[in-house]
């Protein structure tokens, strides 16, 4: 095998759009997010798995930015905090979060918001110890974790409440 | 920069192994990323296992559950066919780091780490789960002893990589409990841990299998804890007898986690909590 050139080709898709660009192959994928692609609503916390602070979406399963590298997104579908208000059920987290005063500083709050979707979508009807467990990984520093449950579970709520009649 | 591969077959992949006899094979790198970053150096080549064919998939065959060594602690966890046969592995599995953790880490990388900490190691030795190793020669089979060789030590040969787990189901679905404490629930590594294999018949303990996590360079077994055990039944003087043994049999040291003198009592302790999870069909022994 010949020596491959410094930057390798990658595509997948990123907050719904197609995304084709070169890169160092064993980048992380937190640095390439952030430094490359300027979207820095992902933290790096601990850049050991231990906080879940640069959680995201890989093909709608919460993963840590931190331990993954460039080239394993190659066909992945990606979702970021970026996409959030994008989305029905993101939407709806981005108002409980705000109602319920769950955010102190906020830097652990994209990767508890990134987890509470991948949980709500799969699970609208998830209770308060199904939203504890799902958020297990998630560390705050802030000791905000109540408001945080507050507002998941808001969501949950508006999510499985039955459709008023018009 | 070095490359990063992702073989998708087993030519593939020795063929790759062939080019970069350097190379590190990474499954989930939860573990793998963090050392390699720690040394602050350029990373090695990695060959990635997460797209290969046939290591990504748990399956029955015949008498046993055979696991793919890229499949995730998630997966491990959830799969039917471990839920059903295997609840003490799927409980390890489960302990292990936090949710977003287990979508990536695998059962094969957490044994080949092999950390005295590892939390899925206690139920891969006691349900005698055996390695499937492969390597240009072929594949051969180890025992969980064979295969753990120390801390951070397997009997992987350079080029070789762990395939498959292979684990028998064990007879009449016995107790399987799994039990850690650490510092706090989730994302914690164990101070101590405690996997159980117990099989009643008529109220009495026919079968008693018990193995140690965290408290010694690998997984501690107490023979004579499990003899305590037997023939009685479970009850908090036997319970207290064995764990008189497993106090003796465990080889614990402090770090910054806890002290080997707690790591001792946790130890004993877990064993005694077997009380409180007993075959809830063999109600003519509760006291």
């Amino acid at each position: 095998m010949s020596k491959p050139p410094e930057n390798s080709p990658i595509s997948f898709f990123l907050n719904g759009s197609p995304l084709s660009l070169s890169v160092a192959p064993g980048r992380r994928v937190v640095d390439l997010l952030r430094e490359d692609l300027h979207l820095t609503g992902t933290k790096e916390g601990c850049g050991t798995g231990e906080c879940g602070a640069c959680t995201l979406l890989v093909d709608g399963f919460p993963m840590l930015s931190c331990l993954m590298l460039a080239a394993q997104l190659e066909g992945r579908n990606i979702e970021t905090v970026e996409s959030l208000e994008k989305d029905p059920v993101g939407e709806k987290l981005i108002t409980s979060f705000e109602e319920k005063g769950a955010v102190q500083c906020g830097y652990c709050i994209p990767g508890m918001e990134m987890t509470a979707l991948a949980l709500l979508r799969n699970h609208p009807e998830a209770d308060r110890e199904d939203i504890r467990k799902s958020l297990s990984g998630n560390l705050c520093r802030c000791t905000g974790y109540v408001k945080i449950l507050d507002a998941v579970e808001d969501t949950a709520k508006k999510l499985t409440a039955p459709k008023e009649m018009p | 920069m070095n490359p990063v591969l992702f073989p998708r077959t087993e030519e593939m992949l020795l063929s790759m192994v062939k080019a970069y006899p350097e190379a590190r094979f990474m499954a989930g790198g939860t573990d793998l990323l963090v050392a390699l970053r720690q040394k602050q150096k350029a990373l090695p080549p990695l060959i990635g296992l997460e797209r290969m064919e046939g290591m990504g998939d748990i399956l029955r065959e015949g008498d046993e559950i055979s696991i793919g060594a890229a499949c995730t602690l998630k997966e491990v966890a959830s799969h039917p066919l471990t839920r059903q046969h295997l609840p003490l592995l799927c409980q390890g599995a489960d302990s292990v780091g936090g949710p977003a953790l287990r979508n990536m880490a695998t059962l094969g990388g957490n044994l080949c780490t092999a950390s005295p900490a590892g939390d899925t190691l206690p139920a891969l030795f006691l349900l005698e789960a055996r390695p499937e190793l492969l390597s240009e020669k072929g594949l051969r089979t180890l025992s969980m002893e064979a295969f753990i060789t120390g801390p951070g030590r397997t009997a992987l040969l350079p080029g070789e990589l762990l395939h498959r787990i292979r684990i028998p189901i064990p007879p009449n679905a016995p107790i399987q409990h799994f039990e850690k404490v650490g510092n706090r629930n989730a994302m914690a590594i164990a101070v101590a841990s405690l996997a159980a294999l117990i099989r009643m018949e008529q109220g009495l303990v026919t079968q008693a299998r018990l193995a140690w996590g965290s408290v010694g360079p690998k997984v501690i077994r107490s023979s004579e804890a499990e003899a305590a055990l037997m023939g009685k039944p479970l009850r908090e003087e036997s319970l207290k007898e064995a764990a008189f043994y497993a106090q003796k049999a465990v080889q614990p040291i402090s770090d910054i986690r806890a002290s080997a003198d707690y790591r001792k009592k946790v130890s004993a302790s877990l064993l005694q909590r077997l009380i409180l999870y007993r075959d809830s069909d063999d109600k003519g022994e509760r006291s």
